[in-house]
């Protein structure tokens, strides 16, 4: 922002106006805009809502909400912080993420669509004004008034033409120069025909003139291009958004004191502190403090591990009891988390051979089309010795068989489907996601963070004597380790009240300790109280000499899994879970969710290996998962599914990204994206009913520009209202 | 025929002042959020008063 100088007060001394501007100089904070992401938005009572609850914070100044993108822009005072704004809206009932303005800065892509938009607009509006001059022609006008029309029209559509088609001429001169073909050719080819044929036939004030057709075609292949763009923008600016969700921030320490950098500045040999509850930016090894670490975005397993002095630590953990000082072994691009994501990427581009539907059609469409007007062409001239006849029918070929209907079969039905699927909660990553998600006919689930929320709850309280679980409750209040908060949740809500512990103390990695009615008391890790580490994952009250008692826990459900689980085997896929859990956890889930086929203690490569042994077998995998270690499942599966927490490696490596907590939307993406491939179908189906029939009217000669414009409105047309009867 | 010399240039002015006031809005941005403002014609919060 440029810093202006404007003064409310007018001023005759000239040190009076000096003093602000002065102000302004020594770097007043400015106004920071703040973007947050509202996935759960849906009406004029959330847009009031947002806005209202935003604007009643001091500091901010204005807040607006754009439903299409489910975004808020805050501009407020420096003072105000992105969490604080979260927080709000939490409470007001709307869930909301931070996104970093700075990655969604208006990009390219935006700047693409308005300029698809203005070149549709220009060929709606040459369109529309050489069809009214057409209709003249076409009832009939003779002579003088007919090649007036005719020149009116040619001064119409040549300018709209240049300008409208400029995107397939640049697409098929680069196919050209590259020796292939692709549908941008014969669109090119057939609109110069049409255009040269038109006018050489206004100089010569013939009958014929194909204006119309070449600017309807620019018009309607123009629409299927900014829907198609549509698509690809929204999923685009979906990735942008995930990424930046994630706002890295890390604190370095040096000299100088602690400050608040981004993680692509750190470099190897930093010290970077870690509270308790963050996230560890870097890969690096503890120099200090002791902690527990939450492993099970990388690993799956839902014991957190405890971290010391000289443990390793990888970027991608939570840190969860006390804070750690660590040095970056490496940052950014060299860690671990993302050298993974680069091996994602190779996994990636070896399902990218996947052929869509639209390409097929495209191989089989774009030599088929070059041959037969040729063929009319030359046929056409042997039996006339008539070049001029020959060039007419060529042209009428090649506009009768454009791909108007071709070009909005697909952008049309991904359109009506993305769009729905939306509003649903599902994000669309890949334009040929939903095809390849109508053929999965296995879905693999991982656990942990996916088919559960991460968070654990205790199980079987009531087994605690109530004189112990006051003291667990007490202890537990003391420490913001997630075990313990969950478990003082837990108890709370049965009614109890903490006993009187005094000297409460919490010891990071190992657990909380005080002292009840004379006797230490402590809650903390099976080693730390002289237990024996349990298969899952459970905390330990011991008071006193006696024996130390677990308190075991297990993950909540998400919200959806069991419904999803449910509706997936009614329809009759194959549901196996997948986790890298302990196979005590994994199988009492499994029996609680209602999943047969179970497979525990997999390891990140396994996990990969199992989804391609089963693509081998011949089955379609649908892989839905969240951690590092599904990533390299999650590129290798025919098409693939993370929710909204999941790490940014694996949302990347997805396909489609659930953008609520709920995992329902899965099988509805199923349901949709069957009839969208039906669709799909008999779009092309209806386009090429169209070409058959008028095909033969074009090489027969018997095509005027009337049928050539009524052929190609009605196809269009017809293949557009049938995708919006998607279900 | 004649009013045809006529009418054919003012259809085209017409169609011209809808194609610039199509560019003015896209200027403008009133095609970036349509679903908000479809729904933000609706809501009463500033019926009383304009936004401060």
């Amino acid at each position: 922002m440029t810093a202006t100088f404007e003064h409310s007060r007018p001023s005759a001394c000239p040190a009076c106006s000096a003093a602000p501007a002065a102000e302004e100089l020594a770097g007043k904070p400015v106004d920071a805009t703040l973007m947050l992401s509202l996935p759960g938005i849906h009406c004029a009572g959330c847009i009031s809502g947002v806005e209202r609850a935003l604007t009643a914070l001091p500091g901010v100044r204005d807040a607006r909400v754009n439903l299409t993108l489910r975004r808020a822009a805050v501009e407020a005072g420096p003072e105000v912080t992105a969490e604080a704004l979260c927080e709000v809206l939490e409470r007001a009932g709307y869930e909301a993420h931070e996104l970093d303005p700075g990655v969604l800065a208006t990009t390219a892509a935006d700047r693409q669509g308005r300029d698809l938009l203005m070149r549709l607009a220009v060929a709606f509006f040459a369109m529309m004004n050489v069809m009214l001059l057409s209709v003249a022609v076409w009832s009939g006008a003779e002579g003088v008034t007919r090649d007036m029309m005719h020149w009116i029209s040619a001064l119409i559509a040549i300018p709209a033409v240049v300008f409208a088609g400029r995107p397939f001429y640049v697409s098929a001169w680069s196919a050209l120069r590259a020796r292939r073909l692709n549908m941008d050719v014969p669109i090119t080819l057939a609109i110069a025909l049409a255009m040269g044929t038109s006018l050489y036939e206004t100089i010569l004030s013939g009958h014929h003139a194909y204006f119309d057709a070449a600017v309807m075609l620019c018009f309607f292949l123009l629409g299927g291009r900014y829907l198609d763009h549509r698509t690809r923008a929204s999923a685009r600016s979906a990735a942008q958004e995930l990424a930046a969700l994630e706002v890295p921030r890390a604190l370095r320490v040096s000299a100088a004191g602690e400050e608040t950098v981004s993680v692509a500045e750190l470099r190897a040999g930093d010290i970077v502190r870690v509270k308790p509850g963050g996230r560890i930016p870097v890969d690096g090894r503890v120099i200090a403090g002791q902690s527990e670490i939450d492993r099970s975005l990388m690993t799956g397993e839902s014991l957190p591990a405890f971290a010391g002095e000289n443990s390793m630590v990888s970027a991608g953990e939570v840190n969860l009891t006390g804070p750690l000082t660590v040095e970056v072994m490496a940052a950014g691009q060299d860690t671990a988390l993302h050298r993974i994501a680069d091996l994602v990427a190779v996994a990636e581009a070896g399902r990218n051979n996947y052929t869509s539907l639209a390409d097929q059609a495209a191989k089989l469409y774009a030599p088929g089309v070059h041959i037969l007007s040729f063929v009319s062409a030359v046929g056409w001239y042997l039996y006339t010795q008539d070049l001029r006849v020959a060039l007419n029918i060529a042209a009428a070929v090649l506009i009768i068989t454009c791909p108007c209907a071709l070009g909005l079969a697909v952008p049309a039905v991904t359109t009506a489907a993305s769009g729905r699927l939306f509003r649903k909660g599902l994000l669309i990553k890949d334009g040929t996601a939903l095809e390849r998600l109508a053929e999965a006919d296995t879905v693999v689930f991982d656990k942990t963070g996916t088919l559960t929320n991460g968070a654990p709850t205790p199980r079987e309280l009531d087994r605690l004597p109530e004189e112990a679980a006051r003291v667990a409750l007490a202890l537990a209040r003391g420490s913001s380790h997630p075990l313990a908060e969950s478990l003082a949740r837990g108890l709370a809500a049965r009614g109890l009240r903490p006993a009187h512990v005094e000297g409460l103390r919490e010891v990071p990695g190992f657990g909380v300790e005080g002292t009840w009615r004379g006797a230490r008391v402590q809650l903390g890790r099976a080693a730390w109280v002289g237990a024996e580490a349990p298969a899952e994952t459970a905390t330990f009250l011991r008071i006193g000499d006696g024996a130390p008692r677990a308190i075991a826990f297990s993950d909540t459900l998400r919200e959806g899994a069991e419904d999803v689980v449910q509706a997936l085997k009614a329809q009759g896929k194959r549901v196996i879970l997948l986790s890298g859990d302990t196979q005590a956890a994994v199988t009492r889930f499994a029996a609680r969710i209602g999943i047969d086929e179970v497979i525990a203690e997999a390891l990140p490569q396994e996990k990969a290996a199992l989804v391609a042994d089963l693509s081998a077998e011949g089955a379609r995998v649908l892989m839905v998962g969240d951690g590092l270690n599904d990533t390299a499942a999650l590129a290798a599966a025919h098409v693939s599914i993370s929710p909204a927490s999941a790490l940014d490696a694996a949302r990347t490596a997805s396909d489609m990204v659930l953008t609520g907590r709920s995992l329902a939307p899965i099988a509805d993406a199923m349901r949709t994206s069957v009839s969208a491939r039906a669709r799909i179908r008999e779009n092309f189906t209806i386009a090429t009913v169209y070409n058959v029939l008028a095909v033969p009217l074009a090489v027969a000669g018997l095509c005027s520009p009337l049928i050539a414009a009524l052929a190609m409105s009605m196809s269009s047309i017809t293949v557009s209202l049938n995708a919006l009867r998607l279900k | 025929m004649d009013i045809l010399g006529l009418l054919i240039p003012v259809s085209l002015f017409l169609g011209l002042v809808g194609l610039v006031a199509f560019w003015w809005m896209l200027r403008k941005g009133q095609f970036d959020d349509p679903d908000g403002d479809a729904h933000r014609i609706l809501r009463d919060d500033y019926d009383d008063k304009p936004k401060g």
